[in-house]
């Protein structure tokens, strides 16, 4: 809240050692319960995005994932270079002060000339990786984020590529698809996203889709007024590049440039319906052949 | 101010500072302002993620803040823009100087009272009319003749002033013709920024400044580390001033410290010349022989600082207990004399001259973060021991075996006599006791969990130290062994032998002697030896047993009113707001409803606020001292003025007194520069501390062999030093390396591409770092010639997993007149492509000469 106001509830423990896990801790945090049976996920507003990576570092913290790569890159100051098997929040960093050799002076309102953004799995609904998974390793949970279970995910790596996002990959150390869960973890025990939680410019948040949507509309709608025309939202129902096939995304975005200077696809889109007349063709093929074999096996009788 | 209060700004000027960087939970509140529709404004050499977060990006060359400040200052004051209804009563912009006064116009850069010989000013010619006035530190003594004895005169009158402000000597008339030269021309010509954009600055803060508004100015070290580091400072606090701009909400300089409890360190200091709560430490050179002498000539005899001797007296009666009395002057004895500077960068030298032997190294990485670290390098070498306190083995503690020299060749680990003791220390969690942050806010942490394998926490390290030293001394007779056989140095430990954090919280705040009964609040402290405190500006945060109001935690809820009184304590007294008394008119009306916090009411008869009052809570607004019966203490201090710790009880624009470069700002260049000064023939500081040693070698102005600017910085993925955070795995490979970032133009006329090896070399030495090609930093057209700028973050040593050579290696030891604070973000260098040739002895040293 502004000016460091407390939300209502954090007065129960001022006083007092909760003496454990306070319960729907969200709630003091975010001002939203955690409860099963509703779509919960993150709103990311880039124009508050300072680049501080204290999302990268909470998760990493959390989750206990390993740093995976250490060297310079050189562009700009993003070292961690992409989302990966141990890397579930990443910050990317476009600079774009220079034009035709000269520097700009005047800034439109809120960030610019070096856009920054926290990128993250989508959790889609609904998810192309969930639906290439032979196994049954990914699943919707009762947050309906998407969430890998390593102890039966078998590393085919089938959801790799069915990502058009880029998010999940097959660890080196234990050949498994590891990704994003949303906190699972956190939000069974009433707990904000640990990433949404270290944000200190809220350009992070955490709390249910339908809600965080409503504010990020009268966010673009603000933005607009303030002299920010360029804002709009990626990934949300019903916005402008909602993406072919996937519904929605409950991890959406304010952007104030096209999805490719953050290295978002301009048109994501479902491998499941591209791939589903193939199917049909294989398996028209398949019967086909099967059919021969069997008119062929029935001739030789 | 709190850095809450940022979210009641209007406007926020962030300058010498990269506060979405480096101050990234401070600049949540900034944001929430801009949210609320606020201008912010970042003015710094380099496009950061503060800039891309601004309205307004003021690109300024390294070194030349005064310059654009003056330039602020000057148009405020040409367009007659400045708060005159809060400037006039608040400030001493009417007071009248002396006759003797001559300005840094007339002296070509040099004000009046400059002694060649000696090097320094002498503050006589800068006095008010008649008046000669004590320093507003407790820190007043001027070793000139006659000097102190005239300041004792304060109470016989008030200086001289004319609120018309048509006196040609009134301070406005003299500001106005200081500043005259600081036209946005020249401000473009100096600093580089273009003067449309100079011009859009002075705009937003004077459109945001008045009775409904206000503006907060943010700085950090980008303003400290410069040879005019004060004098910057005092820029922005003359600014505001002007603007009317503090003890208000949403104003204010708000001083962004680097880590958990700088503030704390000063307040109770780890500087050589002060002790606890800004007390002078006593100096062998200066009537300090007694306490007598020493209370007579650094006590101010109005104002708040009139009640010196209290606390002087209270602080010795908690270190030396049962030993002070008033026979012995209570212990005053016992306290070390300084003789000179003792900061850091003399202690440097001191030690590369065989002068101090031994060190001890605590929450510090000298190696990485103090100016030419190969001075430093070669200082720990000629040391006979040395005690590093940390959690991990430093580049400070590991230098004989794997430090730049060493590997240069230039020195080998088996002629490097200093014993090494590397005690490990625990973590914050791992121990109790508190930090004192940026806006004074003392906050207590419980230790969490115990801290692994030997490590312990300072309290544990500095307890025994000082029981085994008393013990060593506790039969010697000798005189000079009187300081630490009388050192009180009781504290209850546990069983662990970890001393109790919450008594030395409770010495601090103080108590009654002898009962040690816990006092509520410093008004409560005694000359006469009835009560001890350990520093006086923290008293109350104890105020009863079991009431460690520094431990609490409750913030003001949804419906405000959003001072948090209730959360940890703010010294003095827990006021959130300094000098908030300026939040109301002169009559004790708030300056408009919207910018309300402080009020005097009628049927009340007392002052109020949410916050609590930094004033006297009775004194009327119409209250004038009566001058026939010669007021003494707040009795001089009028119930229209709000700045009750400086003698005349209001902000002073121009300083008669305690500063040791000038009066004014004025804007001088760097020690190394590529230009020389465009606004006085002076160039450089002329007050500027120098430290002449073979290996600190400084160049002259405009050398063509250094050609480029350079400046140092930090990021937000790396702690200072690096110690911290190029250990742990998920922080280093944010910024896994060093690097340098050099301007796309002088890339390109080089031939580097980023990641590409580069070799950047000043007079003090050369190293070889990656380079980060980058827009963000662009060239400057400075009298016709384009002149490149490099910034190098300075995290960055061989320990941990992210490592890179050390960017102090080429800074110099070269510091500010008043603090001995290093120029470190401003100097020249030469840059090549390609790296230094290490192997068999060439190397480092080879490449510096």
């Amino acid at each position: 809240m502004e000016g460091g106001l407390a939300h209502r509830r954090a007065l129960d423990y001022a006083d007092r050692d909760p003496r454990g896990p306070i319960p729907q801790e969200a709630e003091i945090t975010t001002g939203r319960r955690v409860e099963p049976g509703r779509a919960y996920g993150f709103f990311t507003d880039t124009t508050l995005c300072i680049g501080c990576k204290a999302c990268e570092v909470a998760c990493k913290e959390w989750n206990q994932l390993p740093a995976d790569h250490l060297g310079l890159t050189g562009h700009s100051y993003d070292n961690t270079g992409h989302l990966g098997a141990h890397t579930w929040r990443h910050v990317t960093f476009n600079e774009k002060i220079g034009k035709d050799g000269r520097r700009a002076t005047t800034m439109p309102p809120y960030q610019s000339h070096w856009l920054m953004m926290s990128d993250v799995c989508k959790h889609c609904d609904p998810a192309p990786c969930l639906e290439a998974c032979p196994t049954g390793a990914l699943f919707r949970t009762e947050f309906e984020s998407v969430v890998v279970q390593q102890d039966i995910c078998n590393g085919c790596g089938y959801c790799v590529p069915a990502c058009p996002f880029g998010v999940v990959e097959l660890s080196v150390e234990d050949g498994k698809a590891h990704k994003c869960t949303l906190c699972y973890d956190r939000l069974k025990g009433g707990l904000e996203p640990a990433c949404a939680k270290s944000c200190p410019t809220d350009s992070i948040r955490f709390g249910p889709v339908e809600e965080l949507l409503e504010g990020a509309k009268a966010r673009v709608a603000r933005l607009h007024a303030q002299g920010q025309p360029a804002a709009y939202l990626y990934g949300a129902p019903g916005t402008p590049r909602a993406t072919g096939g996937i519904g929605r995304l409950n991890a959406f975005f304010l952007l104030i440039e096209r999805p490719e200077a953050y290295n978002l696809p301009p048109a994501p889109s479902r491998p499941a319906p591209r791939a589903l007349p193939s199917i049909l063709s294989g398996l028209a093929a398949v019967a086909g052949l099967a059919a021969a074999a069997l008119l062929i096996g029935v001739g030789r009788r | 101010m709190p850095q809450w209060d940022l979210a009641n700004s209007d406007c926020v000027l962030v300058m010498g500072s990269n506060m979405a960087e480096n101050h990234p939970i401070a600049f949540r509140f900034v944001l929430q302002a801009k949210a609320r529709g606020a201008t912010i404004i970042h003015a710094d050499p380099r496009f950061t993620r503060t800039s891309a977060m601004a309205d307004i990006y003021a690109p300024i060359r390294a070194g030349t803040d005064v310059a654009f400040l003056g330039g602020i200052i000057r148009h405020v004051l040409e367009h007659d823009l400045w708060f005159r209804e809060w400037a006039i009563p608040y400030t001493n912009i009417a007071t009248i100087l002396g006759e003797d006064y001559r300005d840094a116009e007339d002296g070509d850069g040099l004000f009046s009272g400059w002694q060649e010989e000696s090097r320094k000013y002498s503050p006589e010619s800068w006095q008010y009319e008649g008046v000669t006035m004590p320093s507003a530190l407790a820190e007043s003594y001027v070793d000139t003749e006659g000097f102190c004895e005239a300041t004792k005169r304060l109470h016989e009158g008030p200086p001289p002033r004319d609120p018309t402000l048509q006196h040609p000597r009134c301070v406005y008339q003299v500001m106005k013709r200081h500043f005259a030269r600081y036209t946005p021309e020249m401000v473009e010509r100096v600093t580089g920024c273009p003067r449309e954009v100079f011009l859009k600055v002075c705009e937003a803060l004077a459109r945001n400044s008045g009775r409904e508004r206000t503006t907060a100015i943010c700085y950090a070290v980008g303003w400290n580390h410069h040879s005019t580091g004060v004098q910057i400072i005092r820029s922005g606090a003359i600014l505001q001033a002007l603007l009317g701009n503090v003890g208000r909400p949403g104003g204010g300089m708000l001083a962004l410290r680097g880590h958990t409890s700088i503030q704390g360190s000063t307040d109770i200091p780890t500087l050589y010349d002060m002790l606890p709560g800004y007390l002078p430490q006593p100096h062998a050179f200066k009537p300090h022989s007694t306490l007598e002498s020493y209370l007579d000539a650094e006590t101010s005899p109005t104002g708040w600082w009139r009640n010196f001797p209290k606390y002087a007296v209270s602080l010795l009666r908690a270190w030396y207990g049962e030993a002070a009395a008033p026979e012995n002057g209570w212990g005053f004895d016992w306290v070390p004399r300084i003789v000179g500077d003792h900061s850091q960068l003399p202690l440097t030298v001191a030690m590369r001259n065989r002068i101090i032997r031994g060190l001890f190294v605590m929450g510090q990485n000298p190696v990485v973060g103090s100016s030419n670290s190969l001075l430093v390098q070669r200082g720990l070498a000629d040391l006979d021991w040395m005690v590093v306190r940390d959690f991990a083995e430093t580049d400070t503690a590991s230098f004989w075996r794997d430090g730049h020299l060493v590997r240069s060749g230039g020195m080998r680990p088996e002629d490097i006599r200093t014993e090494v003791f590397l005690m490990p220390a625990a973590l914050s969690g791992e121990k109790a006791g508190s930090f004192t942050n940026t806006h004074r806010l003392l906050q207590w942490h419980d230790k969490v969990v115990p801290p692994p394998g030997d490590s312990r926490s300072e309290h544990w390290f500095v307890y025994h130290l000082g029981r085994r030293l008393k013990d060593l001394y506790a039969a010697s007779e000798r005189e000079e062994d009187r300081a630490i056989r009388a050192l009180t140095w009781e504290y209850p430990v546990d069983d662990e032998g970890e001393p109790d954090a919450e008594a030395i919280l409770q010495e601090i705040n103080g108590y009654t002697w002898p009962d040690r009964t816990l006092l509520p609040d410093f008004e409560a402290l005694k000359e006469d030896g009835s009560t001890a405190c350990g520093c006086w500006i923290y008293s109350g945060v104890f105020p009863k047993p079991g009431e460690n109001r520094s431990r609490a935690r409750r913030p003001d809820g949804p419906e405000g009113p959003g001072t948090h009184l209730g959360w940890g304590f703010a010294w003095p007294s827990n006021r959130r707001t300094l000098n908030n008394r300026a939040s109301a008119d002169p009559e004790g009306r708030p300056w408009s409803e919207r910018k309300r916090l402080v009020w005097w009411d009628e049927a009340k008869q007392e002052w109020a606020s949410p916050d609590q009052i930094d004033f006297p809570k009775d004194k009327r607004p119409d209250y004038e001292p009566d001058w026939s019966r010669k007021p003494a203490g707040m009795d001089a201090i009028s119930g229209r003025q709000p700045f009750i710790m400086i003698p005349d009880g209001v902000a002073g624009l121009f300083v008669p007194s305690g500063l040791k470069d000038g009066p004014l700002p004025a804007h001088y260049e760097p020690v190394e520069s590529p230009v020389a000064n465009p606004l006085y023939g002076q160039s450089i500081s002329p007050a500027a501390k120098r430290w002449e040693h073979a290996d600190n070698p400084v160049h002259g102005t405009g050398d063509p062999r250094w050609p480029h600017v350079l400046t140092t910085f930090r990021l937000t993925e790396h702690h200072s030093g690096g110690t911290p955070t190029r250990l742990v795995p998920t922080t280093a490979e944010l910024q896994p390396e060093g690097f340098a970032e050099i301007p796309t133009e002088l890339a390109r006329a080089l031939g580097i591409r980023s990641t590409d090896w580069v070799v950047i070399s000043t007079p003090r030495g050369a190293i070889e770092t990656r380079a980060l090609v980058t827009d963000r930093l662009r060239p400057w057209r400075l009298d016709g010639r384009m002149v490149h700028q490099i910034a190098l973050p300075w995290h960055f040593g061989w320990v941990g997993y992210a490592t890179g050579d050390v960017a102090n290696v080429l800074t110099a030891v070269v510091g500010d007149p008043n603090t001995g604070m290093h120029e470190n973000k401003a100097l020249t260098c030469a840059l090549r492509p390609g790296r230094l040739r290490r192997a068999g002895g060439a190397g480092v040293a080879r490449e510096a000469r």
